[in-house]
């Protein structure tokens, strides 16, 4: 790993009709060819197969957990015997949806396409994203990742709002800004951010899922209060907040302190070994190179693609522990120089980046 | 004036798979379907100029391999987000263990 001060010359404006919009397509970073290693066509195919039993069986054991956690959280609530239960639900309602509905949204998950569909629906009611706004934006984040102001997801800007990060271990700020737009939404009004990457023959579906999704939300405070009870608001809309931590940890591995501005994903994603509770509420999103480099491949094939091409990857990050080591430092240092950030030191077996495509080369910062 | 074109020979794809032809300075893609017919549409998504060759055949589905778009190469219907336009399909024969198709 090396520490690299790039040479942007100011500011970055994350806003996607802002300035870094306007030079990322004049400079090319907007919708680029990206490197991608080179596998045969006929082990490319075997790894694109789609089946429904890996995501079938995964789907039950997710649903009985579900239903399990939740029954027992209702059965001991007011005693304290709730809270493994509702940790549970939490976090199977609150980040394991982070997974689903990506997998789902990509359409890798299951063969059958109404499978894809009826999980990624629920999973973005759960996971507060508007199925038809993340489906586009999540479009324009594997075109142009970690593109300033082209990638609308990016999870910690920079210089990093640390405040921010924290306050969403809990859901908090997320959640806020999810009811601000589906209020927004269902009440017809599609922001200027939105309209540059959904279609417009697709807003009226946004609108449509987010009215549908606020009479959900009022019938449930409405059943809150007509029982005087906090239980139906702690089985729909609170576990987004209290369950949030797990796809936050994951969530924020992904690209945290790494480059931006470059178009290869060795240099902006991270892979990250995990145990396998982790991946299983993740859905083996920790080969996260491995998915941006080939989004075709479905997550219970990562781990074999990982396998195929690790020559040509940078090391894998040994552990989340590792990840947050590495990351947490280079957070601090960019509060005070923004243009920092980790380069990934690739193995003697990879081909080699290409410096001229990326931003680097002035290198005013080597190694620490 | 539509001209037929030898695009590749049959054995030159896999049943259910696809291959990349380009001729005169326009790329596209022909289909080998699972029950052993031949199609042909534009070589490029319509939703970001990808490469369909590098995508993944389904019964009668081509799918992007950059953001998963979906169309049916036998009409070119565009089968939901994030391809929204449908793809150009042109005709297809086979003649002598030749793949030929007409660009119009």
């Amino acid at each position: 790993m090396t520490a690299i001060t790039s040479s942007a010359a100011s500011p970055r404006d994350y806003s996607l009709t802002g300035r870094d919009a306007r030079l990322a397509l004049e400079n090319g970073l907007a919708a680029a060819e990206w490197y991608h290693t080179e596998i045969p066509r006929k082990q490319m195919k075997e790894l694109m197969q789609r089946s429904d039993q890996p995501a079938i069986r995964d789907t039950v054991i997710w649903l009985a957990a579900f239903v399990f956690s939740a029954a027992g959280g209702i059965w001991f609530w007011g005693s304290w015997w709730c809270v493994p239960f509702f940790f549970a639900y939490g976090t199977l309602y609150g980040s394991s949806t982070d997974s689903r509905w990506h997998e789902c949204g990509h359409g890798t998950a299951f063969r059958t396409q109404w499978m894809n569909d009826a999980v990624y629906q629920l999973a973005c009611f759960m996971i507060m994203r508007n199925p038809v706004t993340w489906r586009w934006s999540h479009t324009r984040h594997h075109t142009d990742t970690i593109i300033v102001g082209r990638d609308p997801e990016i999870a910690v800007m920079r210089p990093p709002d640390l405040l921010r990060v924290v306050l969403n271990f809990f859901g908090i700020l997320d959640a806020w800004h999810a009811m601000i737009d589906m209020v927004r939404n269902a009440a017809g009004v599609i922001s200027a951010a939105e309209k540059t990457f959904i279609p417009e023959q697709e807003q009226p579906k946004a609108i449509r899922v987010a009215r549908i999704w606020l009479a959900i939300y009022l019938a449930t405070v409405a059943l809150a209060l007509y029982l005087h009870s906090w239980l139906p608001l702690m089985l729909i809309g609170l576990p987004r907040l209290y369950g949030a931590w797990h796809h936050v940890m994951t969530g924020l591995l992904q690209h945290g302190g790494l480059a931006d501005n470059v178009i290869d994903h060795r240099l902006n994603s991270r892979t990250v070994y995990m145990n396998p509770i982790s991946r299983f509420i993740y859905w083996n999103m920790n080969y996260h190179v491995e998915h941006h480099m080939f989004p075709m491949v479905p997550y219970h094939a990562l781990p074999r693609l990982h396998e195929m091409i690790k020559h040509d990857l940078p090391a894998p990050t040994p552990s989340i522990l590792a990840g947050y080591r590495e990351m947490i430092p280079a957070f601090l240092r960019q509060l005070r120089n923004e243009d920092y950030f980790l380069k990934r030191a690739l193995p003697p077996t990879a081909k080699p980046y290409r410096e001229d495509l990326h931003n680097d080369n002035p290198v005013a910062a080597a190694a620490e | 004036m539509s001209d037929w074109v030898e695009a590749c020979a049959t054995g030159d794809i896999d049943e259910e798979d696809v291959m990349r032809f380009d001729h005169a300075g326009r790329t596209f893609a022909i289909y080998r379907s699972p029950d052993d017919e031949y199609f042909a549409t534009d070589g490029l998504c319509t939703h970001e100029k990808v490469h369909l060759a590098d995508g993944l055949v389904m019964d009668d589905i081509i799918e992007c391999p950059k953001h998963n778009g979906r169309f049916n190469y036998k009409t070119g219907d565009a089968r939901g987000a994030p391809v929204c336009v449908n793809l150009k399909t042109y005709p297809v024969k086979v003649d002598a263990g030749k793949v030929l198709i007409r660009i119009g």
